[in-house]
């Protein structure tokens, strides 16, 4: 290649073109090398004819009038036109230059637009995005603030309703203080008024108490002195009662305790057992299970020592422990329980063991079991109301009916008939009896009466005949009377008996007379019997001397007579 | 059922013996002592004055007679009829007068509160008792008589002396904490004391036997607070009414609230309520055998609004009774006075809603059954028990308006209080099957 300094500067081309010598460059690479300032290997002594032509044509086609001409037989160039040639050339080429440095600038001008413009672009973007965020975190905040708004409100009408109920509750004490306030402004003016009223009124009335007499303690007992004794007792006996109060309360407690804690307990061992029933199973199943398996170990440990150590329960430790281990249980127990509802819920697949379909089918099984025994329950109770039902509608007639239903009456009826006629005159007979008791009785007090009167005159005579004469006549009463005696004794020793337990307490009529001389009152005795008109019997000497010494002489009659009425009576009652 | 004929009375004042044998009335001036079965009158005595308040002494042996205006007291025996005695306050005043749970003593308590005088009959002694406290429930005997719990007011400070009924002896004197005591009730076994404050405040404080607090109880501050108090029989629960209409209760062990009861407007859920009962349309006839007419739920009660402006609002659950075997729980709430509500206790759950055709009067159960006695003022007397109710007209010519009803301790049978008359009611025992 030869050696040539292309230069690319359109500016300094020109000369450079013009300073450098021709070089050679073969013509092949005329065409292509067009566009590169080659300089020089353009024209060489072979092909001038052909270089010229060339020359023409692209002079011509530039617009410029031709060089050369091929007409002519001269072989020289035209100068002139070669040099005017040369002149527009340079001419063409300076425009040129001249509108390539325009458009160069021109083309800068719009470049450090373009970057001006590029500049303005970024940065309106960098402020569109501040000021989109700006947006949303002012949309944030006012939502923020319309939540603190609405919340503010509803705290607003809180407070406006508590206030009213304050409010409210302020004026219903108000309106109480009033009340009061008056109430006791009219009791102080009723105060203030009797106050005016006692000042002026001279007449004090006292307090005082009235008694017809004094009645006893309702216990019977005297009243005490108050002394620290029995301050000492009362306050004793306070605490007593209080104590009492407290150990039953605590009695019961322990009571209620101790079942609690055996119920606990049962509730553990059955979650225990419950659960270590599934332990070969889970072995078997699942041996992830294995921690599981290590826990049951210790509960069974667990329940054994929780039974030797009963006793020890009582203290907190033991109770926590207590309560500690059965939630553990019972949360196991409810995993478990769990685990069997989902698996009971996945198809039954024959995989999955029998421990695990076991309780659905036990379950089931007993359930099948249960409404059987309810049918038969039912069937029983139905065959039995059919029975009943048979029974009471025997299908016969009513008569029939009637003297079927009070046939097995019959017999006890008759017979209730006839004892009942058997008592109606039993009861009359007593009736007339009692009437005869009654008359008599009523006839005996008169006669009483009258020989009582006569009684009082005679022994008052004989106390009045007595008194001078007492010894020497009373030996011989005495043996008289003790002949009586004698014979009185035997005759009813109990009279006398009798007589005895009633002189000890006499009436006042019989007073004087015991006084005297029993000896008297014997023979007076001893006469009564023989000086009655009445015979009555054995029972009316009895009526008589238990009324004599007695006070209230007709109750006692009567009471006499109906004892005696009753007690025949009775003795036929149990005869029947 | 039967019923007595009808025998006049006035002022309400109508007290059987607390042996169940005799009935004291009290006509004007006159007390008119009977015997129960037969009605007869067995006594008749005439005091000085119109008897303003009538009481049987513990040993139905004696009936104290007290007339206010007059400041008179006049004790008559029964076994002695021409026993007497008078008590005369003179000029201090006479505002009301008890008997000791012995019989053997008088508390008169003078006007104006100012103090109050233990009379003996068996000495003639006086003791006297300052500074008693006016209010709803001042004085409390406990059961068995051997204490009494008397409220106090010195210094503008609430106080309470226990004293030993025996010999008056007192035995503690403490401060409670309450602004304005308004009551106190011993519990049933004489333990423990409730006392509770005025309606300003909701306060019930619980006071052992020898003075120490063991517990208070507030529910809320601020709003009327408590109405009524009531102990169960056994003395486990406290049953506390108060002005919100609701009534809570308070165990015996922890004093803690185990249950609440409300008395809503509108009775709903067939949870709570397993018998509604509604007396309005029930038929007019002498024996009715459980004819009830169950409602079907939800049920409207009809509520009264109270005027907000008065004092006592006419509001909040201001009955309780508890039934003598422990079950049960009646209620009246007041601004719902024509329902009475009857709360099963082993349940802690809503048994019965009893609604009337106008205001519930008085209701009380029977001390031996679980059977509720109630009356509106109209002529019919209402029975209630577990399993089913009753509604009975008072067989009287010229109609019998039951104002008020009493059980007899023993005998099955009620006593009916009309303005001015009284009638007996006998059940029939058969009626026990119920």
């Amino acid at each position: 290649m030869p050696e040539s300094s292309l230069v690319k500067d359109g500016r300094s081309s020109s000369v450079e073109y013009g300073a450098s010598p021709l070089r050679q460059f073969s013509q092949s690479s005329l065409l292509l090398h067009r566009n590169s300032y080659m300089l020089g290997t353009f024209c060489t002594e072979h092909n001038v004819q052909q270089c010229l032509s060339h020359i023409n044509q692209e002079i011509s086609s530039l617009g410029l009038p031709p060089v050369w001409t091929e007409s002519g037989n001269s072989s020289e160039l035209n100068i002139v036109a070669v040099l005017n040639c040369m002149y527009d050339l340079i001419q063409l080429h300076r425009r040129g230059l001249r509108t390539l440095e325009s458009m160069e600038v021109e083309q800068l001008k719009s470049s450090s637009n373009i970057d001006h413009l590029q500049l303005t672009i970024t940065r309106l973007k960098e402020q569109l995005e501040l000021s989109k965020r700006e947006n949303t975190g002012l949309l944030e905040r006012e939502r923020q603030l319309q939540l603190k708004a609405k919340s503010l409100q509803s705290c607003l009408k809180n407070e406006k309703e508590e206030v009213q109920k304050l409010q409210n509750i302020i004026a219903s004490r108000a309106s109480q203080y009033n009340h009061e306030m008056k109430r006791k402004e009219r009791e102080f003016n009723k105060l203030k008024e009797r106050l005016n009223q006692l000042l002026v009124d001279k007449k004090e009335k006292k307090q005082a108490i009235d008694v017809l007499n004094n009645i006893g303690r309702a216990d019977g007992k005297r009243s005490l002195w108050k002394t620290e004794k029995t301050e000492a007792k009362h306050e004793g006996e306070m605490y007593k009662t209080l104590l009492s109060d407290y150990d039953a309360r605590q009695r019961e407690l322990v009571l209620e305790n101790a079942e609690l804690r055996k119920v606990l307990q049962q509730m553990k061992k059955d979650m225990v057992s419950i659960l270590s029933s599934r332990k070969p199973a889970v072995k078997s199943d699942k041996p992830e299970h294995s921690g599981v398996q290590a826990r049951s170990e210790e509960e069974e440990e667990e329940v054994f020592d929780s039974s030797k150590e009963s006793v020890e329960l009582y203290c907190v430790h033991a109770r926590e422990k207590l309560t500690n281990s059965i939630r553990l249980q019972w949360r196991r127990l409810k995993s478990h329980v769990e685990r069997l509802d989902s698996q009971a819920s996945l198809v039954q697949m024959v995989e999955s063991k029998d421990t695990d379909a076991v309780p659905q089918e036990t379950q089931e099984e007993e359930m099948d079991r249960l409404k059987l025994e309810i049918q038969q329950c039912k069937d029983f109770i139905q065959t039995q109301q059919q029975l009943l039902q048979q029974q009471l509608s025997s299908p016969c007639d009513e008569e029939t009916a009637s003297l079927l239903s009070n046939c097995y009456m019959l017999q006890e009826k008759e017979r209730l008939g006839e004892e009942w006629k058997t008592l109606e005159e039993q009861r009359k007979i007593f009736e007339r009896e009692r009437k005869n008791f009654t008359e008599a009785a009523i006839r005996l007090s008169h006669e009483r009466k009258a020989f009582e009167e006569d009684r009082a005159t005679w022994l008052k005579h004989q106390f009045l005949n007595l008194s001078p004469f007492a010894d020497s006549k009373k030996t011989p009463l005495l043996k008289s009377k003790s002949a009586f005696l004698i014979s009185a004794e035997t005759e009813a020793p109990e009279k006398l008996i009798k007589c005895h337990s009633d002189t000890a307490s006499p009436t006042p009529r019989c007073v004087p007379l015991a006084s005297a001389s029993t000896a008297d009152l014997y023979r007076t005795l001893c006469l009564i019997p023989e000086n009655s008109s009445v015979q009555p019997k054995t029972n009316g000497e009895h009526v008589e001397e238990s009324s004599m010494f007695c006070g209230d002489v007709f109750v006692q009659h009567q009471q006499w007579e109906h004892s005696e009425d009753h007690t025949p009576s009775q003795e036929k009652n149990s005869s029947i | 059922m039967n019923f007595s004929e009808v025998f006049k009375q006035s002022n309400q004042l109508c007290k059987v013996s607390p042996d169940g044998k005799y009935l004291a009335t009290c006509v004007q001036y006159r007390l008119v002592v009977r015997d129960v079965s037969t009605l007869q009158i067995m006594h008749l005595y005439t005091c000085l004055d119109q008897i303003s308040h009538m009481e049987w002494s513990s040993d139905s042996l004696f009936i104290l007679c007290a007339m206010y205006k007059r400041g008179l007291v006049q004790v008559w025996s029964l076994e002695q009829p021409d026993w007497h005695c008078k008590i005369d306050e003179g000029s201090i005043g006479l505002v009301s007068s008890r008997w000791s749970p012995d019989g053997r003593h008088i508390l008169n308590t003078t006007e104006f509160h100012l103090r109050i005088t233990v009379w003996s009959l068996c000495t003639k002694a006086v003791s006297y008792i300052k500074y008693p406290k006016a209010c709803q429930k001042g004085i409390d005997f406990s059961r068995d008589g051997s204490y009494m719990a008397l409220a106090e007011r010195r210094d503008c400070k609430d106080f309470v002396s226990i004293f030993v009924c025996d010999d008056w002896h007192l035995l503690r004197h403490f401060e409670t904490e309450t602004q304005d005591l308004a009551g106190l009730e011993w519990s049933p076994n004489g333990c423990v004391l409730a006392v509770w404050d005025s309606c300003l405040e909701y306060k019930v404080l619980l006071y052992s036997l020898d003075g120490r607090l063991l517990s208070t109880y507030s529910a809320y501050e601020w709003s009327l607070g408590v109405k009524s108090v009531s102990w169960s029989p056994s003395s486990q629960f406290l049953a506390i009414g108060s002005y919100d209409e609701k009534v809570r209760i308070i165990n015996h062990i922890t004093w803690k609230k185990i249950a609440q009861f409300e008395h809503p407007a509108t009775v709903e859920s067939t949870k709570a309520v397993s018998q509604v009962t509604n007396f309005v349309s029930l038929i007019n006839s002498l024996l009715l055998p459980h004819l009830d007419e169950i409602c079907s739920l939800p049920v409207q009660i009809p509520v009264v609004k109270p005027d907000p402006d008065r004092a006592n609002p006419k509001i909040g659950v201001s009955v309780l009774a508890f039934s003598s075997d422990n079950h049960y729980l009646a209620t009246k709430n007041d601004n719902m006075a024509s329902a009475v509500w009857v709360w099963n206790m082993q349940k802690m759950s809503l048994e019965a809603v009893l609604e009337q055709t106008s205001a519930v009067r008085c209701f009380q159960w029977d001390p031996r059954h679980p059977r509720l006695a109630l009356c509106t003022g109209n002529t019919k007397l209402y029975l209630w028990s577990p399993g089913g109710c009753v509604a009975v007209q008072v067989p009287t010519e010229g109609g019998f308006q039951v104002h008020s009803l009493n059980w007899h301790c023993s005998d099955n049978s009620l006593i009916l209080l009309g303005k001015e008359q009284l009638c007996l009611c006998y059940m029939e025992t058969d009626e026990e099957d119920k």
